[in-house]
């Protein structure tokens, strides 16, 4: 046996979906509050005060059916992966799965692999729909992520999600998976210790071993096991916690950069966190073509990273229409001030 | 510490809360949101549940900058009536939303947001509000 996973059957993404709040809060004003002048972003987006890890699952859920159109009685599996877990003890996912329809037949759980939660959940998802034990299941990637105030991370850590039902690979599949790898070490380069509101990170550390090391390995591996070369992708969509990082994985690999400037939001959104690569993907499945070859690869800290290689069908043309894109959320948008901000992050004590 | 939290009454309505569920006479056909058990136009006790659109239009609103208690970091806050596409009237905050813009007839689309939650160790609330509709 190879490196690779690939479930007996053929699976693929029956619907997609994804969500990204309105408000937003440009690097420069963070920057003001805390003298920096210098930013990895231009902009990143925030919550709502009724918004959190759960409530964008449910609206990026809610689109992914739309454009699946089927029963959501017939999700079999429902994988919430995020590292803002609402309550710390207690399923987010049952909350989605009863707020789509979805319950009581279905398995359900969060996942926690600092930012790549998301793609976690989706190959396990490739796994219970490819072994024949479910008809669909969904996984969903979605963060209100934490970033201490003052600290660089402050200037990236935003909100979004998206979810994807995957189901047996037939006509009306939009796009299927050809086969994905997943490479982990031990590598801690960002963490977030129980009752702690923040997250702590290794600085320098987070980059060449961590982030560089699992994606490019990822990316490597998956396509030695898949016999391709960078050319073969029309797209790929690389983790953004900036948009330095991916853009210097596309160029590592020789990949160029028009193909990745479509699904990198990270600079007008910020860094969704569980949700970033899945954003990404649903923006580039918002435009691609029958045919093309999509590269994905996500990134979580701790660390490690999944690669799949997607090649998108026929039936995205008519079914990508039945739910808002991507766009419309990105480009729907309200600045708020730091104060507001902080406002909207919890911030304040009453 | 805190204010009573009956988790009971909250969960008996998550489905309503968060998807809107209604209910429809089998003898009449009328709607009803919230869902009821007995048709209060023509008697019957023959009610099936029914999903609703979530479409609907502002009949009326106010800003509530003096909120009940629960509710104070969120002021201040639209609060509406608003008429589903499918006939039932309800009242519930509009969120994602400029005071300015709002206006009699607005369209609306429902969304699951939180509602409240009950201290810092309690249950998270949720339920429909209602917003512009995203395009298309």
């Amino acid at each position: 046996m190879g490196k690779l996973l690939k479930p007996n059957k053929e699976v693929g993404i029956v619907g997609y979906g994804a969500y990204v709040p309105m408000y937003r809060i440009k690097a420069e004003e963070i920057g003001r509050v805390w003298g920096v002048n210098s930013f990895p972003i231009q902009e990143k987006s925030v919550n709502n005060l009724d918004e959190d890890a759960i409530t964008i699952g449910i609206e990026a859920a809610r689109n992914a059916l739309k454009r699946a159109q089927i029963d959501p009685k017939e999700i079999r599996a429902l994988w919430f992966g995020t590292e803002s877990k609402p309550y710390a003890v207690k399923p987010s996912a049952t909350v989605i799965a009863e707020a789509i329809g979805a319950t009581p037949d279905l398995d359900a759980a969060d996942f926690e692999f600092a930012c790549k939660a998301g793609t976690e959940a989706l190959q396990a998802s490739i796994g219970f729909v490819g072994s024949g034990m479910a008809k669909y299941a969904m996984a969903i990637g979605a963060d209100t992520s934490q970033g201490r105030p003052g600290d660089h991370l402050e200037f990236t850590a935003s909100a979004g999600g998206a979810a994807y039902i995957v189901g047996e690979k037939d006509s009306e599949t939009l796009a299927y998976f050809e086969g994905s790898y997943s490479y982990v070490t031990d590598t801690p380069d960002f963490w977030r210790r129980q009752h702690e509101h923040y997250p702590r990170h290794g600085n320098r550390f987070t980059g060449e071993p961590a982030y560089f090391h699992q994606i490019i390995s990822a990316a490597k591996g998956l396509m030695e096991e898949l016999n391709y070369s960078p050319s073969d992708f029309d797209y790929a969509v690389f983790h953004q916690p900036n948009v330095k990082f991916p853009l210097t994985v596309a160029k590592i690999l020789g990949i160029p950069k028009e193909k990745v400037l479509p699904g990198l939001l990270s600079g007008i959104i910020g860094n969704t966190y569980s949700g970033a690569t899945l954003v990404g993907i649903s923006a580039v499945l918002d435009i691609a073509k029958p045919g093309d070859r999509i590269l994905w690869v996500s990134f979580g800290s701790g660390a490690g990273s999944d690669a799949f290689s997607l090649v998108v069908q026929d039936a995205i043309e008519e079914k990508r229409d039945l739910a808002p894109k991507t766009m419309d959320y990105v480009n729907r948008k309200k600045y708020i001030d730091y104060a507001l901000y902080a406002k909207h992050r919890s911030k304040y004590i009453l | 510490m805190g204010r009573p939290m009956q988790v009971a009454r909250y969960w008996r309505h998550f489905k309503e809360k968060y998807r809107m569920v209604g209910t429809k006479c089998k003898e009449c056909g009328e709607i009803y949101f919230p869902p009821r058990q007995v048709c209060p136009k023509c008697g019957s006790r023959e009610m099936e549940d029914v999903q609703l659109s979530g479409k609907g239009k502002v009949l009326s609103w106010t800003i509530v900058r003096n909120p009940p208690s629960g509710f104070e970091y969120f002021r201040p806050y639209p609060l509406a009536l608003i008429e589903l596409e499918e006939g039932p009237i309800v009242l519930a905050q509009l969120t994602d939303v400029d005071e300015n813009q709002i206006d009699f007839g607005m369209e609306v689309e429902m969304v699951t947001r939180k509602i409240r939650e009950f201290e810092g160790d309690g249950l998270i609330l949720y339920g429909y509000k209602f917003r512009p509709p995203i395009k298309p």
